[in-house]
């Protein structure tokens, strides 16, 4: 058991600025991240070939890290956080060389920083190998999945895909097309309003000019993967702007549908939530008085807001005045706003799932079971769809998207879990696999 | 708006296993649900087919109720999971081998067959249990079902039969008449409360909320056979007071595993606890060591409708209520999803005038009035 006056759940950019403004004015401070290192899925370190290092972006993510790691604050890498609860007590599982570690932190304050994720849609084909999340794939060549000379088509929408294709394209893939689905005149008033923020004007242009051999084709979506000959692997895929349906052959498609905001730890606290965000006050504080929430939980908004938002819940937590850093946090607010109306969703995608298409993975549940009932709490009962490992993380927002209901419940443990992990008492609990496999599981 | 036959409030598993069996005999049913049908105690259960004998009453209405849930096990769609799975008692020591006899001999006499198993019996149906157990006893007639499918197919084949669900909460039952959140106001010769533990209707009502714990874990395929159920649940059950928990773990049809139990009182909160978890999967330990490597998908609670003799209100809410048209079909425990098609059964055969299978004056509600018989229980 470990005690902390500052429990920061979440080492991405807000986490970073929470950890280090609360520690800088003399607070004790441990941060959690399930990953090894610090950083968060926009500041991932690459495991093979530093091609990113020259990104400006880089600079100021070492920045970061030097001043967290002189504040004194810790970062232990590695945990998921499976429990949690106000009263004061999270619990983490953490894998080790031999076996689960399960670890308890006491804390007097929170701070959630726990980011985002990508939002996937389904379309006919989306389970073929070859078929990624366009975030996922990105992860996946920072961890060394060789993507040279493979034709990839990137689709989706939101400002992360063309991060993603320039990213690939730095790494030899030969991306044929970015397909956003979002419209001419959604972008251009988009861009428009970038002026403000000549930094990520700047990140913009960067990428596109990365990008000059490929095809930027705005207002098209993908409605099909297709699979090769050997019906087991993707080998092109169907694009459609509504009017007119080609077909671009590809050896990989990295598809994202902007972001959705991890916010299942703040919902089994118990925080209040603004829709799909976490509500929060001017000093980042939830509707729980000793827990604060910085970045994309409670609002999607990028990079600036997620610091600035941080260094405010650290200085709140360490009981020093933000006012002046909470105009940063308008702006950048602002700025999300515009972004999420840029990107919103159009109604076609509602209509591009068939029947049979798959829409909960971890139970195979298909979109045309979905229909005749009365919500997520029925949906699930009767289809199981987000009864799986993942509790509805991916399909949930999918379910939301295309019927409307949102999901209702989130239990624990948050992450499967050995169940010995529950029969922690004072002592961490170690609990050792053995290779032989139990019975043959599935 | 036409008047119904009846009316039944609460659309889990009994209220839906009322509605099939009225809409069967060509009644004019209406269904009313406040909130998610089955998305209470139905959802919240394990969906064991189970006959207990905790009391002649007891046996003899989960008899009688596995003995409909065998009969329909053909016409049940795939998704309620219907399995013949058998229970095992478990028995660790000689006094509960003991118990074993004295069950086998309660269960030959009452037509339930039901087998003796020595400790090698055990080990070789069940390898995952530890060394060292004295026995069991094997129930092959049990069953295991998915109880919110159970239920939902229960209500769409009421709805088939005409049937209407009316998806709002209930304000006020009586007197044939039932007034909805929305201003709706629905008429009938009948009221059947089916509500589990919300007695807002008829605050009266005998019922306490007993909270209980249940794990599931991820899919392992061929780690356990039968629902294994240890002797001591007795014990830890059957107590009317304070806080228990015993091991109970059913296996599903997907290969996951559902592992139970703990009974509280007093606590109405929907919080997991994290010190009768860890008791209760202490327990399930030492029985299968084996599980604490398995990986756990969720932890949730929920509530049992528990009354003071451990039997269901079925009949007449004369006692509770003057109305004459009130019904009740409510405090099933722990037993909801065994006793549901028994008690829609006695339930239609008490408004009938039928003659039923089973002696049906144990459940009926009005016996929890007697100060005498509450006293002594």
């Amino acid at each position: 058991m470990t005690t902390t006056e500052v429990l920061v759940i979440g080492a991405g950019p807000a986490g970073i600025a929470a950890a280090t403004a609360a520690a800088e004015n003399g607070c004790a401070v441990i941060v959690l991240d399930d990953n090894v290192a610090a950083g968060g899925q926009i500041w991932r370190e690459a495991t093979v070939g530093e091609a990113a290092s020259a990104h400006r972006g880089h600079g100021r993510k070492w920045r970061a890290l030097e001043r967290l790691r002189r504040s004194g604050a810790q970062v232990l890498g590695g945990r998921c956080v499976f429990s949690a609860e106000a009263s004061g007590t999270v619990q983490t599982s953490h894998e080790t060389s031999s076996g689960t570690l399960v670890e308890q932190f006491h804390f007097e304050q929170l701070i959630l920083a726990t980011g985002a994720r990508e939002r996937f849609l389904p379309f006919p084909g989306w389970t073929l190998p070859g078929v990624f999340g366009a975030g996922g794939l990105q992860a996946l060549v920072k961890g060394g999945f060789p993507v040279g000379g493979k034709r990839v088509v990137v689709a989706g929408t939101g400002p992360l895909l063309l991060a993603v294709a320039a990213h690939l394209a730095q790494d030899s893939a030969v991306v044929s097309s970015v397909v956003e689905q979002a419209s001419l005149g959604q972008l251009a008033r988009f861009a428009a309003s970038l002026w403000e923020h000549p930094a990520k004007l700047a990140q913009g242009v960067l990428y596109r000019a990365m990008l000059w051999k490929t095809s930027y084709r705005i207002g098209c979506w993908v409605v099909e993967a297709i699979a090769g000959s050997n019906g087991h692997n993707l080998s092109a895929v169907r694009v459609t702007d509504g009017t007119r349906v080609w077909t671009e052959p590809c050896d990989l498609l990295a598809s994202g549908y902007h972001l959705v905001p991890n916010t299942e730890i703040a919902a089994l606290l118990g925080c209040k939530f603004r829709g799909t965000f976490v509500q929060v006050d001017k000093a980042q504080r939830t509707s729980l008085p000793n827990v604060f929430c910085a970045g994309e939980p409670t609002g999607i908004a990028g990079l600036e807001a997620a610091m600035v938002q941080g260094e405010i819940a650290g200085l709140a937590c360490a009981g020093i005045s933000t006012t002046l850093l909470q105009k940063r946090v308008a702006a950048e607010r602002a700025f999300g706003e515009s972004m999420e109306k840029a990107f919103a969703l159009r109604k076609e995608l509602r209509s591009v799932p068939r029947p049979d298409t798959i829409v909960c993975r971890c139970e195979d549940v298909t979109f045309g079971s979905l229909h005749g009932y009365t919500g997520w709490t029925d949906v699930k009962l009767q289809t199981r769809c987000g009864m799986g490992p993942c509790q509805g993380r991916i399909c949930g927002p999918v379910v939301e998207f295309l019927l409307g209901w949102s999901p209702v419940s989130i239990r624990q443990p948050l992450f499967p879990v050995p169940l010995q992990a529950f029969c922690f008492q004072d002592e961490s609990v170690e609990i050792a696999t053995t290779n032989e496999p139990i019975e043959e599981k599935a | 708006m036409k008047p119904f036959d009846i009316l039944i409030v609460g659309a889990g598993i009994v209220g839906s296993a009322v509605a099939r069996e009225c809409a069967l005999l060509g009644w004019r049913v209406g269904v009313i649900e406040g909130g998610t049908p089955a998305g209470g105690a139905t959802a919240a259960g394990m969906g064991h087919v189970v006959v207990m004998d905790d009391s002649p009453a007891q046996l003899a209405l989960t008899a009688f109720s596995r003995s409909l849930w065998q009969r329909d096990s053909e016409k049940l769609p795939k998704s309620v999971e219907f399995e013949n799975r058998g229970t095992i008692w478990v028995a660790a020591d000689e006094e509960e081998m003991a118990e074993v006899h004295l069950r086998h001999k309660v269960y030959e006499e009452a037509g339930i067959e039901a087998r003796v198993l020595t400790a090698a019996e055990l080990a070789d149906k069940e390898p995952n249990l530890r060394r060292g157990l004295t026995g069991g006893l094997l129930v092959p007639g049990d069953g295991v079902v998915y109880p919110p499918a159970a239920a939902g197919f229960y209500l769409a084949e009421a709805r088939r039969l005409g049937a209407q669900v009316f998806l709002a909460r209930a304000m006020s039952a009586s007197q044939g008449q039932v007034l909805l959140r929305d201003g709706v106001n629905l008429v009938a010769e009948r009221i059947v409360l089916a509500v589990g533990t919300e007695c807002d209707l008829l605050p009266s009502l005998p019922i306490q909320k007993r909270k209980g714990h249940l794990v599931v874990t991820d899919r392992y395929p061929g780690f356990l056979h039968h629902q294994l159920v240890e002797l001591g649940y007795l014990k830890s059950a059957h107590k009317v007071t304070g806080d228990s928990v015993a091991f109970n773990i059913q296996p599903r049809q997907t290969g996951q595993l559902l592992l139970g139990s703990s009974r509280q009182y007093g606590n109405e909160g929907p919080e997991v606890e994290a010190e009768i978890l860890r008791r209760m999967i202490d327990r399930a330990h030492g029985y299968m060591p084996g599980l604490e490597q398995l990986s756990v998908l969720r932890v949730w609670t929920g509530f049992r409708a528990a009354t003071a003799d451990k039997l269901p209100l079925i009949g007449p809410a004369a006692g509770f209520s003057e109305d004459r048209s009130l019904w009740l079909a409510a405090g099933f425990e722990g037993l909801g999803i065994t006793n549901a098609p028994g008690a829609a059964r006695l339930l239609m055969d008490a408004m009938l005038g039928r003659e039923s299978a089973i002696d049906a004056s144990p459940y009926l509600p009005a016996r929890l009035m007697e100060p005498a018989r509450l006293a002594h229980v």
